[in-house]
């Protein structure tokens, strides 16, 4: 097992090499000059000038070796010195700036995390703990009526995109019922329990959107995983002897029904951070997807290279860490 | 397979594999509902026009922002467009869209899937990179392609084509992935049976195998990837015209109606609803008929 991770990790260092080349060169690809929004009675030689405090005089090679330079070494050791206090050289390193705000990218992206997280990790972990009750449930007594109801419910709620949720929630909950505000306000400071009250409000409805769509399709793999699991030879055995049908499902069909879904939520989430782009939009919440979307829409490109990369991280890392568990989980899974 | 062929051979000779998978098909009340619902929406976008004849760019801005009516079963937007017309066109580019995007990504993935299961050396190169694409964070790279190469194709090919060639061309070649993977498995399960030994050592021509011999076997598993690809194209198109990086408003589809109606949410939230309705409709029904077809060509399920 250990063999196997370390040789996925060193296997992941070339793929994210070739991903970040491949971000790179599609940016730089594109037929777009970041000075063109500029107006036009700036002289040639002062706009020459800005390409090149952009850094946009350097052949492409350089600049690709530079933004990896700053990327996987300049910034780590930001980050590490600010954690720790500890002075590491002279402190002046390089950094990756923004073309739009002329900040570092990384401090932009540690600016937006935690609303992302608050409203996209919340709604992910909601997902989890309502789908599994219902899919165990939907899968024992299949063919009920709830199970008929939770099958059509996940299959809807897995077919209808969040954007329409969004607005339909929208339309009845604040336009109609105004018992929640449709736009997300990220000023807003909990200081007491009438605006802890509003937090939560303001909350309500991206979470809601948000775990509607995760729960169904989580639901849907749990309830598949369990009726494969409830007709196996195990279970019959169990009941032969004896064992009380509580203990049989919880402990037995469960535990093993879980092994497959562990590894669905693993792969899962990445897209806390990268899927929730059109929550995140019509909400307004300013989390990460929003950033994204304004950078691509300001061409902002070493915030557009920076911000899909660390998503592409994310993703290579939970593909690597839902391999390891499955395999750790389930001792018939062998990859040496 | 075996255990299918003996039991319906006592029945007369009509009862065919395909009759089979009908007969399985049928039986899934939600997979029929869902193809029912498809068609119909297939038929009213292509055949609707010819009975509800507004132009849906006909601009008329004494009609604007109107409630249901009889010339305007749907009721009209802030510059007076119909919006059943709307929709009707819309509905045709997204569906043309979804099934355009399908196809290019069940080409792309069968062709990788068989390739690399049947040539043993170019199955490592060929799953890395499938690995690779897999590893890509999707949304945010079409958002990127779509932004940056928007305008070049715009003036290659007319605004309308090159939007069309672009979206069916990015969505098609980021989602081959798991047709190649499953297609891969099924072909590594057929290619190591007997017929094809059999076919092989009678002399027959490599390509000859693949067409005549491993891709009929695989077809399920195509088909399974076929219906759910329709829905995840829709979807992905109407989510990228929803940021407003998709058609441009003259050339609606169902993404961009409900986007261009967002902002009238207050005013007449139907413009939202109708749209949004559609693409639901739509995704779920074919949802449902992937779901009918999974179950039918299950040879775990002809068995019974």
């Amino acid at each position: 097992m250990f063999n196997y991770t370390l040789r996925r990790l060193l296997f992941a260092i070339p793929t994210l090499l070739v991903i970040s080349f491949i971000i790179f060169a599609l940016l730089d690809l594109a037929p777009n000059d970041p000075t063109g929004e500029l107006p036009l009675t700036i002289p040639p030689e002062v706009r020459e000038q800005i390409r090149a405090s952009l850094g946009l005089d350097q052949p492409f090679f350089i600049r690709y070796l530079l933004w990896m330079q700053q990327f996987f070494i300049n910034e780590p050791l930001n980050l590490l010195e600010k954690m720790t206090g500890w002075q590491i050289g002279d402190g002046s390193r390089m950094r990756i700036l923004s073309w739009a705000t002329r900040s570092p990218v990384v401090d932009l992206i540690v600016e937006r995390l935690p609303q992302t997280l608050w409203v996209v990790g919340l709604s992910y972990l909601l997902a989890v703990i309502i789908s599994i009750p219902i899919g165990v449930i939907s899968a024992y007594k299949q063919y009920s009526i709830f199970d008929q109801i939770g099958t059509f419910v996940s299959m809807v709620g897995f077919s209808v995109p969040t954007f329409f949720t969004g607005v339909v929630l929208i339309v009845i909950f604040s336009s109609w019922l105004q018992w929640f505000p449709s736009v997300y306000d990220t000023n807003h400071q909990v200081t007491d329990f009438a605006s802890l009250m509003f937090q939560i409000k303001q909350m309500a409805l991206p979470v809601i959107v948000l775990t509607l769509y995760n729960t169904s399709q989580i639901a849907r793999f749990v309830r598949a995983s369990m009726l494969d699991n409830l007709n196996q030879d195990y279970v019959r055995t169990a009941r032969a002897k004896g064992v009380k049908e509580n203990i049989i499902l919880l402990v037995h069909v469960l535990r093993n029904s879980l092994i497959p879904v562990v590894t669905v939520i693993a792969l899962g989430v990445p897209t806390i951070f990268s899927g929730a782009i059109i929550t995140e939009q019509i909400f307004r919440v300013n989390g990460l997807g929003q950033l994204l979307i304004t950078a691509i829409q300001g061409a902002d490109i070493p915030l557009v290279q920076t911000l899909t990369f660390i998503f592409a991280v994310l993703i290579v890392l939970f593909n690597l860490i839902a391999d390891v568990l499955y395999g750790i989980l389930d001792p018939r899974i062998r990859y040496d | 397979m075996t255990d299918a062929t003996t039991a319906a051979a006592p029945q007369p000779p009509a009862r065919s594999l395909t009759r089979e998978i009908w007969g399985q098909f049928r039986k899934h009340t939600g997979g029929l509902i869902g193809l029912c619902v498809f068609i119909f929406i297939v038929l009213a976008v292509f055949v609707g026009p010819y009975i509800h004849t507004i132009d849906p760019n006909k601009i008329d801005i004494r009609a604007k922002n109107q409630g249901p009516s009889v010339l305007h079963p749907l009721g009209t937007d802030n510059l007076g467009h119909d919006m059943l017309a709307q929709i009707l066109a819309g509905g045709r580019i997204s569906l043309a869209v979804g099934i355009t995007a399908m196809l290019l990504s069940l080409v792309l993935g069968t062709l990788v899937g068989v390739i690399s299961g049947y040539i043993k050396k170019l199955d490592g190169p060929l799953m890395r990179l499938t690995d690779l694409f897999l590893a890509l964070p999707l949304l945010p790279l079409l958002l990127v392609i779509i932004m940056l190469f928007r305008d070049t194709l715009r003036a290659a090919f007319g605004p309308e084509t090159g939007i069309f060639i672009l979206i069916v061309f990015v969505i098609g070649i980021t989602s081959w992935m798991h047709t190649a993977r499953i297609v891969r498995g099924d072909v590594l399960a057929v290619k190591s049976q007997e017929f094809i030994l059999a076919a092989k050592s009678s002399g027959m021509r490599e390509w000859r195998i693949v067409l005549r011999h491993i891709l009929p076997n695989v077809m399920s598993s195509i088909m399974v990837s076929a219906t759910l690809g329709i829905a995840s194209a829709i979807i992905t198109e109407s989510a990228l015209s929803f940021l407003g990086l998709g058609f441009p408003s003259d050339f609606p589809t169902w993404g961009r109606l409900l986007f261009d109606g967002a902002n009238f949410l207050q005013i007449n939230p139907s413009r939202v609803i109708w749209p949004g309705l559609a693409i639901s409709l739509t995704v779920l029904s074919v949802n449902y008929l992937g779901d009918a077809v999974r179950d039918a060509l299950d040879p775990r399920m002809l068995k019974r």
